[in-house]
């Protein structure tokens, strides 16, 4: 049976977008894998009586060396804030390609803290900082300094020791650039780096709350128990920073987007499953709902989908249960149509996640391919005709041109780079001032604005010819071209209209990351938790990987 | 240092701030990255050709041409290179490019490099007394090594070579006999085993 991808045109809505869900594709998960067999080390802890210092973690395979850097710093109360404007943090981290010297040390010290204002090296890999949960990092101190284990619920609700508010690679302030790692064959997934970052940084959380606790009371403390660490991971708090990332890497959108797709289709094809597989996966599915179950959020946005996923994830079950039989040719296809037809998006791309769960085979070869060279496909092909343009323009954005922008609900924001951050932003565009400066994210309409231009020419022109009239839609020509050879580069929906709603965006960049959890605080920002439940830095050799429900 | 992805970044919005459109941005943001990844002075360049920008006049070369001649004003380096980006596959046929009175010409060099690319010619672009042999934008070469901004330029040639060998059919032959050194001579019995194949190659 041959089954076909899914059409872009729907799955690229944001509404669906905005459904996904964190599966063994997702980059927290394919990192744990990579570095299994890496030799962990705590090089430095040199952190006084209240936690403040530096501390050294490390990564290391033959030559090869990543070493975290942590500096701990005292902040006031007042000072201590998710918001993008804060300028001080509990705790400042950058990853370092190889082994830092004393020297580097000293110049990280000085820079690392400042985050956006520092200045970082070609030797530093990443850049982040996190500040302290005050629902309960003190708790915690307060608990294992009087000799006793904190309460595990408590500590599941919020989910985590710290909370990062932004985690940077790529060449920003100094970093290295990409082109400088790529070839190495261990970070060949995208964020591999981030995520070790934010992997290492849990670790330091842990040790940090321990030695508080113990030099608060070093007779009576004990150690946070590891089963209670696992528990915890990382906590990240995301606002619109993270939204125009995946309309700017459209290639890369795509081979994240397509390797989902591919491992559904060959899933779906697969005429006969192993009874073990098909444990497996009813496995995974039965534990994950302690997961669903945990989700907290005050959002009522985010509420009515968890009380939608629930709804249809004990229907489905019910049918596995009592209707439903794995002996039957293309079962994942039979399961997949049933979805379709009586759940919705959250519930079927919550199990299209979990579908993958049995089949590495399928999913490993993929994870290899979600990386993308983009300068590769950057150049406009300028001797195609115009004719080859409306084309693709009727094929990939048939939704997109049905959107009439003269309507003001479809044209009410705009995106522009704030001044005081250099981050992006979201405003109305008929109540605030700047709309002159708009970024080109509004790809629909200018999608929309190239398709009636081409409609106005009699004969069909090279696009060559086309821009030199039309100069000023050459960002979207390009793109047009770029999603004719990939069709899940774009998104299909447009991204200024009143109805947008960014935290989709972020919610399918995040669930590529492999977080959990999502906790809308506006329509423009969430908080997520990462690395909850995984292997510890010393159970990483013989860890399970599908820790993740455990 | 600052990082590649920063000079992209940040060339890319300057150049929009002086009011190019978005997609000439996302051009000459590449474009700088490119100039400074092989050494060359993009940044000052960039930064020295806005502030003339803002004093003086340019004009704007569109339509390439075999002879291209700006009557009055220098031609903008930028809108000239775009334009040739453009139009490369149809320039190629052409040999050789003369474009008088440009402007920064160091801005209209990465324009020719990513056109040898498209093209997949080499290009020996000429100003001056400075030359530059484009390779595929794999690299650039060229005789000059001196930090002088060259602002304008008189006269500006492009040359597409053709594909050929850079060397005889004599030293070719030369070489390979050498490499057969390094070769089997296949007994009787290494002729029928050691291909894989059947003794026929009839089905």
């Amino acid at each position: 049976m041959n089954i076909s991808l899914r059409n872009p045109n729907q799955i690229m809505k944001l509404s669906k977008l905005g459904s996904f869900h964190q599966s063994k594709l997702s980059f927290l998960r394919s990192f744990l894998k990579e570095f299994k067999n890496w030799d962990y080390k705590r090089n430095l802890f040199k952190l006084d009586k209240s936690g403040f210092g530096t501390a050294i973690y490390s990564f290391k395979k033959e030559k090869r060396v990543y070493s975290l850097i942590c500096f701990a710093n005292k902040i006031n109360e007042n000072e201590r804030s998710d918001r993008v404007i804060a300028t001080k943090w509990d705790a400042a981290f950058t990853l370092f390609d190889g082994t830092p010297s004393n020297k580097d040390i000293k110049r990280l010290k000085n820079q690392v803290p400042k985050q956006e204002v520092g200045r970082l090296s070609y030797k530093e890999l990443t850049l982040s900082r996190a500040n302290k949960s005050i629902r309960i990092f003190e708790y915690v101190v307060n608990c294992l300094s009087n000799g006793r284990q904190p309460d595990i619920n408590l500590l599941s609700k919020v989910g985590y020791l710290y909370r990062t508010t932004a985690v940077y690679g790529s060449g920003k302030f100094g970093l290295a650039d990409r082109f400088r790692i790529k070839n190495r064959k261990e970070i060949c997934g995208p964020f591999r780096l981030e995520m070790m970052l934010v992997y290492l940084v849990r670790q330091f959380t842990f040790d940090q709350v321990n030695h508080v606790a113990k030099k608060r009371n070093p007779k009576k403390s004990v150690i946070l128990d590891p089963k209670i660490c696992r528990r915890l991971g990382i906590g990240n708090s995301t606002g619109l920073g993270m939204a125009p990332f995946i309309v700017n890497h459209p290639t890369l959108l795509n081979n994240w987007i397509y390797a989902r797709e591919k491992a559904l289709k060959s899933i779906r094809e697969m005429k006969k499953v192993k009874k073990k597989d098909a444990d497996y996966f009813c496995d995974c599915l039965k534990k994950s709902l302690k997961n669903v179950k945990t989700w907290n959020t005050e959002s009522n946005f985010q509420l009515k989908k968890i009380k939608t996923l629930r709804r249809d994830l004990n229907k489905f079950i019910s049918y596995l249960e009592n209707s439903f039989k794995f002996t039957v040719n293309f079962p994942f296809n039979c399961i997949y149509l049933w979805l379709e037809k009586n759940t919705n998006d959250e519930c079927l791309e919550y199990i299209v996640s979990m579908m993958m769960e049995p089949f590495d085979h399928i999913v490993d070869p993929l994870i290899r391919k979600m990386s993308s060279d983009e300068d590769q496909y950057f150049n406009i092909p300028t001797q195609r005709t115009t004719n080859d343009l409306k084309k693709i323009l009727e094929k990939r954005y048939s939704r997109i041109l049905n959107i009439d922008f003269s309507k003001k609900e479809n044209n009410q924001n705009f995106w522009f780079i704030s001044k005081n951050k250099e981050e992006p932003r979201l405003a109305d565009r008929f109540e605030n001032s700047g709309s002159e400066l708009e970024q080109p994210l509004a790809i629909a309409r200018d999608i929309k604005k190239l398709y009636e231009k081409l409609n106005l020419l009699k004969f069909s022109i090279p696009v060559a010819k086309f821009l030199l009239i039309f100069s000023e839609l050459r960002h979207v020509i390009r793109r047009a071209f770029i999603v004719e050879k990939f069709p899940y580069a774009e998104i299909q929906d447009n991204t200024i209209s009143k109805d947008t709603v960014p935290i989709d965006m972020l919610r399918l960049k995040l669930s590529f990351f492999g977080a959990l959890k999502f906790d809308p605080k506006s329509d423009k920002w969430l908080r997520i938790c990462m690395f909850q439940g995984a292997p510890l830095p010393e159970q990483l050799k013989t860890f399970d990987d599908n820790w993740v429900y455990n | 240092m600052k990082s590649l992805s920063e000079i992209d970044t940040v060339s890319k919005r300057a150049s929009r701030a002086v009011g190019f459109s978005w997609g000439i941005c996302e051009e000459i943001g590449k474009n700088i990255r490119l100039l400074e990844l092989f050494g060359l002075k993009g940044i000052k360049n960039l930064i020295s050709y806005y502030k003339e920008k803002k004093k003086s006049k340019f004009n704007n070369l569109h339509d390439i041409k075999k002879k291209n001649k700006s009557l009055k004003y220098d031609f903008c380096p930028i809108i000239a290179g775009v334009s040739f980006l453009d139009q490369a596959d149809s320039l190629k046929s052409i040999g050789e490019i003369k474009i008088e009175k440009l402007a920064y010409p160091i801005l209209f060099l990465p324009f020719i490099s990513r056109a040898s690319e498209i093209i997949g010619k080499k290009i020996i672009l000429k100003f001056d007394k400075q030359e530059f042999y484009l390779n595929l934008n794999q690299n650039i070469f060229s005789n000059i090594l001196e930090d002088k901004m060259i602002k304008k330029t008189k006269l500006v040639s492009i040359k597409f070579i053709k594909n050929a060998d850079s060397f005889s059919n004599k030293e070719w032959k030369h070489l390979y006999k050498l490499s057969e050194n390094i070769f089997v001579e296949e007994n009787e019995n290494l002729k029928n085993k050691s291909a894989g194949a059947g003794l026929t190659d009839n089905d």
